[in-house]
């Protein structure tokens, strides 16, 4: 007995083959690169501008900060503003455990995995999307990707020079070698499930706050 | 209306009977009301935002052009990749092996629990039947289709399953199911519903042992599957648990990274008028030697059931579809029934067309209404983001239907007769005025308008309709053409 591989890819091929063969104009079209709507391109100060629309839009909050050190002060005042809680759980990012967090005792942070009982998040990421204010986030050594989704409080330090136009800049920006999860995040989690209401936080994050950092 | 049975494609799906039952149901007519207005509204602020977007449909179109033309190489490329990353293909002819293949992976792992985000594959081999026979717990995660499983029902939109129901449906279900809390606690509200919603489905993402994932598309250049939600529970179940299962449609691989954007970019905007979902995720095997968390193991089960058949047909260009749902969100059939009365998983236009080819040979006996439910108002091709031209594939199915002699004899009597009339344009015509002739006598009988046709009772039991007035169209043609070369 031939086995389903074989079965099914000997099937495949004799309909894809024929195709091919009948017209094979959608070849140049899918491999000639990416068609972009206009609001993915434009010069770093249009994009940066678009990216703080676009992310608002989906419903995250955004908050310029002038250099890193502004972090830790930042964070501890949101929090005290919008979100119940001073605990929070780093990525264990070089670039976000050096932070200044002793500046701001209020804060107690831990770097690594979070727990059922975190509340909230800080992570960085890989790029920052005009095109729809997303961020590019990777899981990896130092990210979890549970940081990413399992708190209530997502906070994500994006900085300026990693603003890019559209997903495929930000997907180059990961290198040769995908990262095992890569996720675009729009806005907070939500669900219009029950009687097509918006609503926020379903199983990820109700609060997204994307700190941009110019310095 | 709760509906037992999960969906069976083979089972005569008596859509007549149900569509009856539907339009006497004033909840659901509400909720369909609802979505529809809401959705054409949304999608023309949608419209408005995005100038290019027939571009990108093209572009989207051509990319799945591209994949189903080459399916073969990328499949096979795709297979390569995940095996290089450490993850597992298995390849399934049909419904059954599907399930064996993924319950086997869940005794090998001595899976008691499974979590699981939306899959409408899942839903087309009826997947959970087939977990809890094995006794493994299905658990689905996204919140409409956590209702419907706590309610034994099936979707009845392919993007917004529970549709169909209202706050006091839900909460009902609520009580009935989490009897560990509080019988007098308050559920009033969807935000209620929510929280203890998300309450109990959070114990059951960190107690699960397998995670089970559809996907959007499989992207053979890096070996990655592409996850979207909005809820972030996708995220959840690929990441927690120790094994992660990705079922999912051969005929959903991409060539590139790039593929793959192209339908993110119409996938949303088509689905819910959002620019993009929440989460947009692309899953490239399992967790690597540092990672901080991930699976230790990944399998992507890619199910056949039908595809291979369909891609060699008439039907293959509605293996395009990306499963946006916008066809069934706009269509005037749709709108008036809902999902649940065309008793089969995929409901509306795409429907029509995917019930009768999915699944084993000879589908369109039991489906051979679904292609009948359709006005051919055409909207459901206008709003299609791959441009499937859905009505002229069901008006296919309608002459396989009438050449399998899958209609009534009396059906098959009235086309033939109509048919033989037809080709003798004198005896047509003559017909035809007798015919205008009848009306307006009827019509004058039952004081200007038409109640009820003679032989034709059911189908005026709804319809009240004026007299014919002035001439034909051909009558109206010839006396324009005698006009103009007067």
């Amino acid at each position: 007995m031939s086995s389903a591989r074989d079965d099914i890819l000997s099937a495949v091929r004799r309909a894809s083959s024929a195709k091919r063969a009948a017209d094979n104009s959608a070849n140049d079209i899918a491999t000639g690169g990416p068609i972009l709507p206009a609001r993915a391109q434009g010069i770093p100060g249009e994009l940066r501008n678009r990216f703080c629309e676009m992310a608002r839009f989906a419903g995250a909050t955004v908050e310029i900060v002038a250099d890193r050190d502004r972090v830790p002060g930042a964070i501890a005042a949101y929090l005290s503003r919008e979100a119940p809680g001073d605990r929070l759980v780093l990525a264990s990012d070089p670039q976000i455990v050096s932070l200044p967090w002793g500046a701001t005792p209020r804060l107690q942070v831990r770097p690594g995995l979070p727990l059922a009982d975190d509340t909230a998040s800080v992570t960085g990421a890989v790029a920052g999307i005009a095109e729809t204010g997303s961020l590019l986030v990777a899981s990896g050594a130092a990210t979890a990707n549970a940081l990413h989704v399992l708190c209530e409080t997502h906070i994500v330090l994006l900085r300026a020079q990693d603003m890019r136009g559209s997903y495929e800049e930000a997907l180059a920006m990961l290198g040769a070698k995908m990262p095992r999860a890569a996720t675009f995040i729009t806005g907070p989690s939500r669900t219009a499930d029950i009687e097509k209401t918006p609503q926020i936080g379903v199983h990820g994050p109700k609060r997204l706050h994307i700190l941009l950092i110019d310095g | 209306m709760i509906m037992d049975a999960a969906p069976d494609q083979s089972s005569a799906p008596d859509f007549p009977a149900r569509a009856a039952a539907a339009l006497a149901d004033p909840t659901l007519q509400g909720a369909l009301t609802k979505l529809q207005t809401e959705f054409r509204r949304d999608r023309a602020a949608m419209l408005g935002r995005i100038p290019e977007f027939d571009q990108l449909r093209d572009h989207a179109t051509a990319i799945r052009n591209h994949s189903l033309a080459h399916l073969d190489e990328l499949l096979e490329q795709f297979e390569t990749n995940v095996s290089l990353t450490g993850g597992i293909v298995h390849w399934c002819r049909n419904a059954a092996e599907a399930c064996e293949t993924v319950t086997g992976i869940c005794r090998a792992v001595g899976a008691e629990t499974v979590a699981k985000s939306k899959s409408m594959l899942s839903e087309e081999i009826a997947l959970n039947d087939h977990l809890a026979a094995a006794s493994i717990e299905p658990v689905e995660t996204d919140l409409g289709e956590y209702i419907l499983q706590l309610r034994h029902e099936t979707p009845s939109h392919i993007v917004m399953p529970a549709i169909h129901l209202n706050a006091g449906q839900i909460a009902d279900v609520f009580r009935e199911a989490h009897t560990d809390h509080d019988p007098a606690r308050y559920l009033g509200d969807a935000d209620a519903l929510l929280a203890e919603a998300r309450a109990m489905l959070r114990q059951k993402f960190l107690d699960a042992d397998v995670g089970i994932t559809g996907a959007n598309a499989l992207i053979a250049d890096t070996g990655s599957i592409l996850l979207v939600t909005n809820e972030g529970n996708a995220d959840l179940v690929h990441s927690l648990p120790k094994t992660h299962i990705a079922i999912v449609g051969i005929e959903k691989a991409v060539a590139t990274l790039d593929g793959a954007m192209a339908v993110v970019r119409v996938l949303a905007r088509s689905a819910t008028t959002q620019e993009v979902t929440s989460y947009t995720t692309l899953v490239t095997g399992k967790r690597r030697a540092n990672d901080a968390d991930g699976p230790s193991s990944f399998h992507v089960v890619l199910v056949d059931n039908g595809r291979s058949r369909m891609l060699a047909g008439p039907y293959a260009e509605a293996l395009r579809c990306i499963r946006c749902g916008a066809c069934q969100s706009l269509c005037p059939v749709y709108g008036a029934v809902g999902g649940h009365a065309y008793g089969a998983v995929y409901a509306g236009p795409i429907g029509a067309v995917l019930t009768p080819n999915l699944g084993a040979p000879g589908g369109l006996g039991a489906a051979r209404h679904l292609p009948q439910a359709s006005s051919f108002c055409g909207q459901c091709e206008e709003v299609c983001p791959v441009r499937i031209p859905l009505p002229a594939l069901m008006r296919r199915l309608r002459e396989d239907a009438f050449e399998d002699r899958q209609i009534t004899v009396a059906g098959q009597k009235w086309i033939a007769a109509w048919g033989w009339a037809a080709q003798r344009p004198a005896l047509y015509r003559l017909g035809r005025r007798i015919g205008i002739l009848m009306l307006r006598i009827l019509a004058k009988v039952s004081g200007g308008t038409i109640r009820t046709l003679p032989l034709a009772g059911g189908w005026s039991a709804t319809r009240d309709f004026p007299a014919p007035e002035g001439g034909s169209f051909v009558e109206l043609w010839n006396r324009r053409k005698r006009r103009e070369s007067s």
